[in-house]
C-alpha cells in the first residue's frame, strides 16, 4: 500500500530536470524532495505502528480509558500515583530484575566456554555450532512445551533422573523457590546460542599472527588463552552483557507459557502485569502508565548499549 | 594464513606433545558432552513423540520407545489446526520479511545517499525509535488495531513487525561504506536512483541483506507476544500462538504434545541447517539487534 508511493516505472523519476517544476532557487523539485520518497514508505509505517502508539500510550496514561469504551475521563496523575503505590508493580518488577540477575551470568559465561570449545573448523566444528545454536531458532512455545514435559513431576526426564539417583522429586514449576530457577535453565538452553555466535565471530576476528608470535616466544595454550584471547574479548564481553541485560529485562514468553507467573505470582514479570492490566482488567490507561515505567528502565540500559554499539565494528574486525 | 598456522604448530608444541594431546582430548570430550547436553531435550521430545501414549507415563522412564509408532503425529495432523497455523506462519513470515527488506532498503538508501529537508531530524527520530521496546506498545497498539479493524487479520499481525528501525540503521551504515564510484558510473549510463538501488546497492550488499532476511524471517516466525495479542480466532493464529493452547486441549497426552512441538520446531531447524553459514556470519556482521 504505502510502498507504491515511490515511482516504480523507469520513466517515473528519470526525466526529472526538464519536466519537474522548479523550486525558487532553481533546483529541480525532485532533487530537493525526491529523497523523501525513498524514506516515505518506512516513515508512514513507523508513524502508524511505532510513533503513534508510543505517544497515544503516554496520552492514555492520564485518562481512565478502558479497552471497550471510547475516550474516558481525565485523571491527571492518578494512574501514575497508583503505579508507584501498587505492590504488584514492584513485585513484578522485582521478579523481572531477579530473572535478569539470575540469567545474565550463565548466559554470558556458557556462551564464552562454548565459543572457545567450538572455535575450530571441520565437521566437528560444524556439529558443535549446530548443537549449541539450534535451540535459538525454535519458537518460545515449542521450547516451553518440551521443558514443561521435562520438568513434569512423576514421569518427566529431570525427576526421572533425580529419583533414579536416589533424590527426592521436585515439582519444579509449582514450587516457589524452584520455578524461577527452572525458567532460567530453560532460557539459558534456549538463547545462549546467540551470545555464543557473537563470541565466535569475535574469536575469528583475532589475527592468527598474534598466536604465531606468542608460540615463537614459547607461550603455551594456557598463556595464549589468558594473555591474548580473553583480553581481546573483553569489549565483546561488555557488549554481550549489555545486550543480554536488555533482552532479559524483556522476559515474558517463557514465564507466561511455563508458569503463567505462578506459583503465587512469584515469577510474574512486569510485562505480564502490563498484559493483565490491559487485557484482563481492561484498564488501558493504567497499563500504559506501567508500560512507561518499564520503558524508562529499558531506556537507561539501552543508552549504555548504544554507547558500546557505536564502537562495535572496530572491535569485531 | 590458516595453513601457515597449522604448519607452525607441531614444530612448536613438540616438546609438550603428550600433555597437549591429553588436554586436547579432554577439550574435545567436553565440547561433545556439552553439545550432547544441548541436544538431549530435542531428542527427548522426538523420543516421546514416537512412543504410544501409555508408555510416555511409565516409571522408570524408558529411553527409547519399546514400540515406536507415528500414531501421535497422525492424530495431531488429523486434527488439522496445526496445518492451518503452518500456513498462517508462512504467510506472516514471508510478508514481514519481504516488506521489511523492501521498506528498509529504500529508507536506508534515502538516509544514506539523498538529501531532503528534515533528513537529520527524521533519522534522529528513527534512532530514538530503536530504543522503544515493542513490548511496551502492546496495549496502545492493540487499541489502535481495534480502531483500524485489523484485529484477527494478517495485516494486523504483519504491519507492526515491518517497522524495524534497527535494520534501517544497520543497512544505512553499510550503504555509507559503499564507494560512490559505482553509483556515478551507473548514473552516467542513465540509471535513475531507484534503478541504482536495485542494480548497484542491492547486489553490493547481498551478504548483509541475506543476514537481515534470515533474522527477520526467524524473528517473525517465532514472534509470540504480538500475534498472541492481536489474534483471538484460532484460524488466524500462527504456530507459536496456536501451540500455546495445545497443552490444555490435549490434556495429558504427552506423545501428541511432543509431536506437535516437533512439528512446530522442524521447519526452522531445517532452514537453520540449510543456511547455517549465513546465519553465523550474519550474527557477526549485523546480528546485534537487541
Amino acid at each position: 500500500m504505502a510502498v507504491q508511493t515511490s515511482p516504480r516505472t523507469p520513466t517515473g523519476s528519470s526525466s526529472t530536470s526538464t519536466a519537474s517544476p522548479r523550486t525558487p532557487t532553481g533546483q529541480p523539485w525532485t532533487e530537493k524532495w525526491g529523497g523523501l520518497l525513498f524514506v516515505a514508505p518506512f516513515l508512514v509505517l513507523f508513524g502508524f505502528f511505532l510513533l503513534w502508539p508510543t505517544l497515544s500510550g503516554l496520552w492514555n496514561s492520564f485518562f481512565n480509558k478502558s479497552l471497550a469504551g471510547v475516550g474516558g475521563e481525565f485523571l491527571g496523575l492518578a494512574n501514575w500515583r497508583e503505579v508507584f503505590h501498587d505492590p504488584a508493580v514492584w513485585s513484578s518488577l522485582k521478579n523481572t530484575l531477579v530473572f535478569t540477575a539470575m540469567s545474565t551470568p550463565p548466559l554470558v559465561l556458557t556462551a564464552l566456554v562454548m565459543a572457545l570449545l567450538a572455535n575450530r573448523t571441520g565437521v566437528f566444528g560444524w556439529f558443535l555450532r549446530f548443537a549449541y545454536f539450534a535451540p535459538f531458532v525454535l519458537p518460545a512455545t515449542v521450547v516451553t512445551l518440551i521443558w514443561v514435559w521435562i520438568y513434569q513431576p512423576g514421569f518427566g526426564l529431570v525427576n526421572g533422573l533425580l529419583t533414579s539417583a536416589g533424590f527426592a522429586e521436585i515439582d519444579w514449576l509449582n514450587t516457589e523457590n524452584r520455578a524461577m530457577l527452572a525458567v532460567v535453565i530453560t532460557t539459558v538452553w534456549w538463547t545462549v546460542g546467540f551470545n555464543f555466535l557473537l563470541y565466535l565471530a569475535a574469536l575469528q576476528g583475532i589475527p592468527e599472527h598474534l598466536y604465531e608470535a606468542a608460540a615463537i616466544d614459547g607461550a603455551g595454550d594456557r598463556q595464549k588463552l589468558f594473555r591474548i584471547t580473553l583480553p581481546l574479548l573483553s569489549r565483546t564481553t561488555g557488549l554481550i552483557v549489555v545486550l543480554q541485560l536488555v533482552a532479559s529485562l524483556k522476559i515474558f514468553d517463557q514465564i507466561y507459557l511455563m508458569t503463567v507467573g505462578g506459583p503465587n505470582f512469584s515469577t510474574r514479570p512486569i510485562i505480564q502485569y502490563i498484559y493483565e492490566s490491559g487485557f484482563t482488567s481492561y484498564r488501558i490507561g493504567y497499563a500504559s502508565a506501567i508500560s512507561y515505567l518499564f520503558f524508562v528502565v529499558i531506556v537507561i540500559v539501552s543508552i549504555a548499549q548504544f554507547k558500546l554499539f557505536s564502537g562495535r565494528k572496530e572491535d569485531l574486525r | 594464513m590458516t595453513a601457515q598456522a597449522i604448519s607452525l604448530r607441531p614444530a612448536v608444541s613438540g616438546p609438550v606433545q603428550p600433555r597437549f594431546t591429553f588436554a586436547k582430548v579432554a577439550l574435545i570430550a567436553g565440547a561433545a558432552l556439552l553439545a550432547l547436553l544441548w541436544l538431549v531435550p530435542l531428542l527427548w521430545a522426538l523420543d516421546t513423540s514416537l512412543k504410544p501414549e501409555p508408555e510416555t507415563t511409565r516409571t522408570p522412564i524408558t529411553w527409547f520407545p519399546i514400540d515406536p509408532t507415528s500414531a501421535a503425529y497422525r492424530s495431531v495432523l488429523e486434527q488439522g489446526s496445526i496445518l492451518r497455523w503452518f500456513l498462517n506462519s508462512t504467510i506472516v513470515a514471508v510478508l514481514v520479511t519481504a516488506l521489511t527488506l523492501l521498506v528498509s532498503v529504500l529508507a536506508a538508501y534515502g538516509f544514506s545517499r539523498t538529501t531532503f529537508p528534515g533528513r537529520k531530524v527524521l533519522f534522529g527520530l528513527l534512532v530514538a525509535g530503536i530504543l522503544v521496546p515493542p513490548q511496551v506498545l502492546i496495549v496502545p497498539l492493540f487499541a489502535e488495531m481495534t480502531t483500524l479493524r485489523l484485529v484477527d487479520t494478517y495485516w494486523g499481525v504483519v504491519l507492526p513487525q515491518v517497522v524495524a528501525p534497527v535494520m534501517v540503521f544497520v543497512l544505512k551504515k553499510f550503504f555509507d561504506g559503499v564507494p560512490r564510484d559505482y553509483e556515478d558510473a551507473a548514473r552516467v549510463d542513465g540509471a535513475n536512483r531507484l534503478r541504482i538501488v536495485w542494480s548497484v546497492m542491492v547486489p553490493m550488499s547481498r551478504p548483509i541483506l541475506g543476514a537481515v532476511a534470515i533474522f527477520t524471517f526467524i524473528g517473525a516466525w517465532n514472534n509470540f507476544l504480538w500475534p498472541f495479542i492481536v489474534t483471538t480466532d484460532p484460524s488466524m493464529m500462527t504456530i507459536p500462538v496456536g501451540l500455546a493452547n495445545v497443552q490444555g486441549s490435549y490434556g495429558l497426552r504427552y506423545a501428541q504434545i511432543m509431536a506437535s512441538a516437533v512439528l512446530g520446531g522442524l521447519p526452522l531447524l531445517i532452514i537453520y541447517g540449510l543456511f547455517q553459514r549465513h546465519v553465523i556470519r550474519g550474527v557477526g556482521d549485523a546480528g546485534v539487534k537487541g
